[in-house]
């Protein structure tokens, strides 16, 4: 589902960010990204929505690979996928529900079918009461729920997190990880990047830990039997 | 309601200031186009005023028979440069005379003034080129002793209509050019004021065609409305100049439309330009 093979990353001021990445993400998964900060997490997830380009190698998602990619693909590579900050990037000019909304609208979804969905999606995320609230009206755990469902609108077969949940409380923090694996349980891959080693340990989902912008650690590769292309 | 629309409606809700900052700046460059368009547009009229009185006037001999002089003036008034030819007896000459001239009319002797045929050209023919070949036909007439055109005046006259023209077009075209610049810049902080909101839009998988639309309807709009506000500013003073001044010519409907249609089009142009730019950027 998510491939990466022998990517390299380079930037002209920063230079390397990723030398030699391969790894392999499957349907369904949820897999941790680990590191410290300039590991090349964030870099990772770049090269997952296309916001990056790799240097060298290929990078495949969904079946739609780096080598081949045009920019008028990008926009329906991103419909695949649900992408999440840790800045929640939500409108504040729109109010929760329009926030969702503009994910679908994007798209081209019929109207009729827009209001129905939205109101699901927040029923999802448990902001069914919230739809006209603004997102400075909300928490931080609930902006980024409001994220999550706008991530959801399309169906996507994998969420991309980036640090959701580096701005949040211990509460808010565990709300949206549950949120996240609810989410995963029904069948979406889910690709988290974080700091937070406590929510990885008390997990137990796969991990892979990237130091100054090489794969050293895969715990998909410690277990028998582990998913390999 | 397309989205486009509805998003394009809503930026300037969402942002009233910065839209009304904008179609102000688009209107005072505007504005300042249309002035400058006024002056060359009275201007380019005066000069018409004056071009319609360029006169061919074909000098008869003296006993030229009627009949040839009815002829000539037949083939002159076929002439494809030739608006009218009117022949004009002695009598008429001197009657003539003796009006223009008020009180020293009694000076003239009734045999003095030769019978002439006066011809006016028709516009795009008053030029000296022109009016030199017409007269030079004319002059082929055996019993046309003289033709007169004032040639020092028309040569002049044509000189200050080129200069006009030139200095029109290079001014007018300088106006254009800061007016397209400063709506350019205008629309490009209107862009930049939503750079997070296109960031968002292709995050969640927005399309660039999707992305501009909005952008391009917001700036015909603001472009249109600009237009729309620079064309009241011209006429208001327009109507300031006539009341304390002169009576000025102002834009006909066809030029005031195409005026504010001109405003959506820099908008439309601007809003593209500066859009495309962000889009490569990201």
């Amino acid at each position: 589902m998510i491939r990466f093979t022998r990517v390299r990353k380079e930037y002209p001021r920063t230079g390397v960010a990723l030398q030699d990445v391969s790894f392999f993400v499957n349907k369904g998964e949820f897999v941790f990204l680990t590191g410290p900060s300039g590991a090349g997490k964030s870099t990772i997830l770049k090269l997952i929505f296309a916001d990056e380009l790799p240097t060298a190698g290929e990078v495949k998602v969904a079946n739609v690979s780096s080598a081949t990619l045009q920019r008028r693909d990008v926009a329906s590579l991103r419909r695949k996928l649900g992408i999440i900050f840790q800045d929640f990037r939500l409108l504040e000019d729109r109010n929760v529900e329009a926030n969702v909304a503009f994910a679908l609208e994007v798209t081209g979804a019929p109207r009729a079918l827009i209001g129905p969905r939205v109101a699901k999606l927040l029923a999802q995320v448990g902001l069914a009461s919230q739809g006209r609230a603004y997102p400075r009206e909300l928490s931080g755990g609930e902006q980024q729920r409001v994220a999550i469902a706008r991530a959801l609108a399309n169906d996507p077969v994998a969420i991309v997190a980036d640090e959701p949940t580096g701005n949040l409380d211990d509460r808010a923090t565990r709300g949206v990880f549950q949120l996240l694996r609810d989410i995963n349980a029904t069948g979406t891959a889910v690709m988290m990047a974080t700091h937070d080693l406590e929510l990885v340990k008390r997990s137990n989902c796969r991990t892979l830990e990237l130091n100054d912008g090489t794969l050293v650690f895969d715990s998909a590769e410690q277990m028998p039997g582990a998913d390999t292309p | 309601m397309t989205l486009a629309w509805r998003e394009a409606i809503n930026a300037f809700k969402r942002a009233p200031m910065l839209s009304a900052l904008s179609i102000t700046t688009i209107a005072f460059s505007l504005f300042a186009f249309g002035l400058f368009g006024l002056v060359a547009l009275n201007i380019r009229q005066a000069l018409t005023q004056i071009e319609e009185r360029v006169e061919v006037r074909a000098f008869l001999g003296d006993g030229t028979a009627p009949e040839a002089s009815a002829a000539a003036l037949g083939d002159i008034q076929a002439f494809p440069e030739v608006a009218s030819a009117t022949l004009i007896t002695s009598r008429q000459a001197l009657d003539r005379a003796r009006k223009e001239l008020g009180e020293f009319n009694d000076i003239f002797d009734a045999a003095l003034l030769p019978a002439s045929i006066d011809i006016q050209l028709k516009p795009g023919f008053r030029d000296p080129t022109h009016v030199r070949a017409v007269a030079a036909r004319i002059r082929t007439y055996d019993f046309v002793e003289d033709v007169r055109f004032g040639e020092e005046w028309v040569e002049k006259l044509h000189q200050i209509r080129n200069a006009s023209t030139l200095a029109g077009l290079a001014l007018g075209l300088t106006f254009a050019i800061v007016a397209v610049i400063i709506i350019g810049s205008t629309i490009r902080m209107a862009v930049l004021a939503r750079v997070r909101e296109i960031a968002i839009m292709r995050l969640v998988g927005a399309t660039d065609g999707f992305v501009r639309r909005p952008f391009l309807i917001e700036g015909a709009l603001k472009g249109a409305m600009g237009g729309l506000l620079a064309l009241l500013l011209t006429w208001l003073a327009n109507e300031i100049v006539g009341r304390v001044a002169f009576e000025a010519a102002f834009f006909d409907i066809r030029l005031s439309i195409a005026g504010i249609f001109a405003g959506a089009l820099i908008g439309l142009g601007g809003s593209a330009f500066s859009v495309g730019r962000h889009l490569r950027d990201l």
